[in-house]
């Protein structure tokens, strides 16, 4: 199987699903017989048309839903009936970047990206050079002062990834990344994506942006009805 | 360390942004960057004094907030005139009660064929031979028919009339064996003279005092649990309105603790608002009602109103249990929302 292949030696996959299905409700299934496995330090798009369940699965990934058959690993651990501070664990080992990017409103830029470290109950001294280090890094210096509403969309994007990276994420999930922002900007915040996964983190991109898929030589998950098709 | 501060936004090359210490630094850890320790001191220095670190991560919506503080002020502040007035009551009774009974009465009844004076005297000399009688004071027969003015009139002639004849007894220390001074009295003048120590009267004031603080601590509880619901329903609230700051919360990595700390801790302060505001509007209401009683006093009513209320002091008893049911009120705020949105998230 190439995707076992993949895994270099003993390392166990990062994420792994066998046979997953998963339906909302008394409706469709929305994922049929979904596998596969995410080796560490791998780098890879989650792709499709829209409505093929590509938020679903991240959201499958994060553990925010659970599945309606098969099996989810997550960092080794097999997620049905896991307890809810393993749950937060785990989740501390992931970075999110959403579509919508979900900052808080009522939260500075600054806040919204110490946020991570913040919910760990680490105090304010303690992270704020390494906070105000990624937010220089990722062009927000200046605007650490903003709220949210008052940010452009290439800002926010910036402040989502700011702050799925401040907890040296194991796992980056990234739900259209480049959605909101000039192809420009997209090419840029993908070489930062490929950057962080050189370093180490494995990293997942939900996008059915093509212009963005070409520019790197990855591997493809593509969904298409309910199925997963990896494409190396 | 060469620094480039070029974000990944502004950059137009083809290598991304390379801060020091950020993707391009060596990674033994195959770990997202981190910044290096040299540079701690460069960037908090860098960070502007007027930046706010550590804003409630629960949006205070203000309209909501204010309705509910203005519910737990107007809760306590009912709690809180209750508790006081069941103390007062409580505080008048037990100084009726103490002068009450610092005294007992023998009555003497005039019989046909007795010398009522003789058995005044008689009575008299017993209760004196009792050890703990402080003193005691046979009252004339002017004095007995003066008693009777209210219910008669003034200016009868009772000088017929068999009125009963008193000595009031003053009770000394060690407190005397009335039981004994009764049963004397029944030996030596049997059906003529009485013993009344006003217990009927005491029981039915300690009854009714009682009763009044135990509806006063009923009442008080009542409001308490009615805090209670009135923050369980805000925390719900509230908890609705920030589903979406909850599930990011929950996304970056804070557990259900963590959650439930931060509701709380805006909750508390509420309650320790609303419970300031009532309890302080409470004390304020008593020293305002002491004022006007104690202008009242020298008017026609003045008597009367002391007379049931006492001096219209709460005493320090009164005060403390005040800003007790402020700081309970604030407390039940602070782990009612906490088991809410315990609750909620399970």
């Amino acid at each position: 199987m190439k995707t076992a292949s993949l895994l270099s030696g003993a390392e166990a996959p990062v994420v792994q699903f066998e046979n997953v299905g998963m339906r909302y409700g008394l409706g469709p299934e929305v994922l049929s017989d979904v596998s596969f496995k995410i080796a560490p330090h791998s780098f890879q798009f989650l792709t499709g048309p829209s409505g093929a369940g590509k938020t679903t699965l991240l959201r499958l990934i994060l553990l925010s839903v659970r599945p309606t058959r098969g099996l989810v690993s997550v960092f080794g651990e097999e997620v049905s009936g896991i307890s809810s501070g393993a749950l937060t664990a785990l989740r501390r080992r992931m970075g999110v970047v959403f579509q919508d990017f979900r900052l808080l409103d009522h939260l500075t830029t600054y806040e919204n990206v110490a946020l991570p470290l913040r919910v760990q109950g680490r105090a304010e001294t303690s992270y704020r050079a390494e906070v105000v280090e990624l937010l220089r890094w990722v062009g927000l210096g200046e605007r650490m002062h903003a709220l949210p509403p008052l940010l452009s969309g290439g800002e926010k994007q910036r402040a989502a990834i700011a702050r799925a990276l401040i907890g040296r994420p194991d796992l980056l999930l990234a739900d259209e990344p480049t959605g909101n922002v000039d192809p420009g900007l997209g090419r840029r915040l993908l070489r930062l994506f490929l950057e962080l996964n050189k370093l180490g983190t494995s990293v997942i991109i939900a996008t059915h942006d093509y212009g963005i898929m070409d520019t790197v030589s990855a591997r493809r998950m593509v969904l298409g009805e309910g199925r997963l098709r990896i494409e190396e | 360390m060469s620094v480039d501060r070029t974000p990944p936004g502004n950059n137009s090359g083809h290598t991304p942004g390379k801060p020091a210490g950020r993707p391009s630094a060596p990674a033994p850890e195959r770990k997202p960057p981190r910044a290096p320790a040299q540079a701690a001191p460069e960037a908090a220095e860098a960070l502007p004094a007027t930046l706010r670190r550590n804003a409630p991560l629960v949006p205070t919506d203000t309209a909501a907030s204010r309705s509910l503080a203005a519910v737990i002020a107007i809760l306590t502040f009912l709690a809180a005139l209750c508790a006081g007035a069941a103390e007062m009551v409580s505080a008048s009774a037990a100084q009726w009660q103490g002068s009450v009974a610092q005294e007992v009465t023998i009555q003497v009844r005039p019989a046909p064929g007795r010398d009522v004076e003789a058995d005044l005297a008689r009575a008299e000399n017993l209760a004196k031979a009792e050890p703990g009688i402080a003193a005691t004071r046979v009252f004339s027969k002017q004095e007995a028919e003066r008693l009777l003015e209210p219910w008669l009139g003034s200016g009868l002639d009772l000088g017929d009339l068999p009125v009963p004849r008193l000595i009031t007894l003053t009770l000394g220390t060690p407190a005397p064996d009335l039981k004994h001074l009764r049963a004397g009295l029944g030996e030596a003048l049997p059906g003529v003279a009485s013993l009344d120590d006003h217990v009927l009267w005491l029981q039915r004031l300690s009854t009714m005092a009682n009763t009044f603080v135990g509806a006063g601590v009923g009442i008080v509880a009542l409001v308490l649990v009615a805090t209670g619901l009135a923050v369980a329903f805000a925390t719900r609230g509230a908890m609705a309105g920030n589903r979406e700051v909850v599930e990011v919360l929950h996304f970056v990595g804070a557990d259900d603790d963590f959650i439930a700390r931060a509701f709380q801790r805006r909750f508390f302060g509420l309650g320790l608002r609303g419970g300031a505001i009532g309890a302080g509007l409470a004390l304020l209401a008593f020293w305002l009602a002491g004022l006007l009683a104690r202008a009242w006093r020298s008017g026609p009513a003045g008597e009367e109103i002391e007379a049931l209320f006492g001096a219209f002091h709460i005493g320090w008893r009164g005060y403390a249990s005040v800003l007790a049911i402020g700081i309970i009120a604030s407390l039940v705020t602070g782990v009612v929302s906490r088991l809410t949105v315990r609750r909620f998230l399970a």
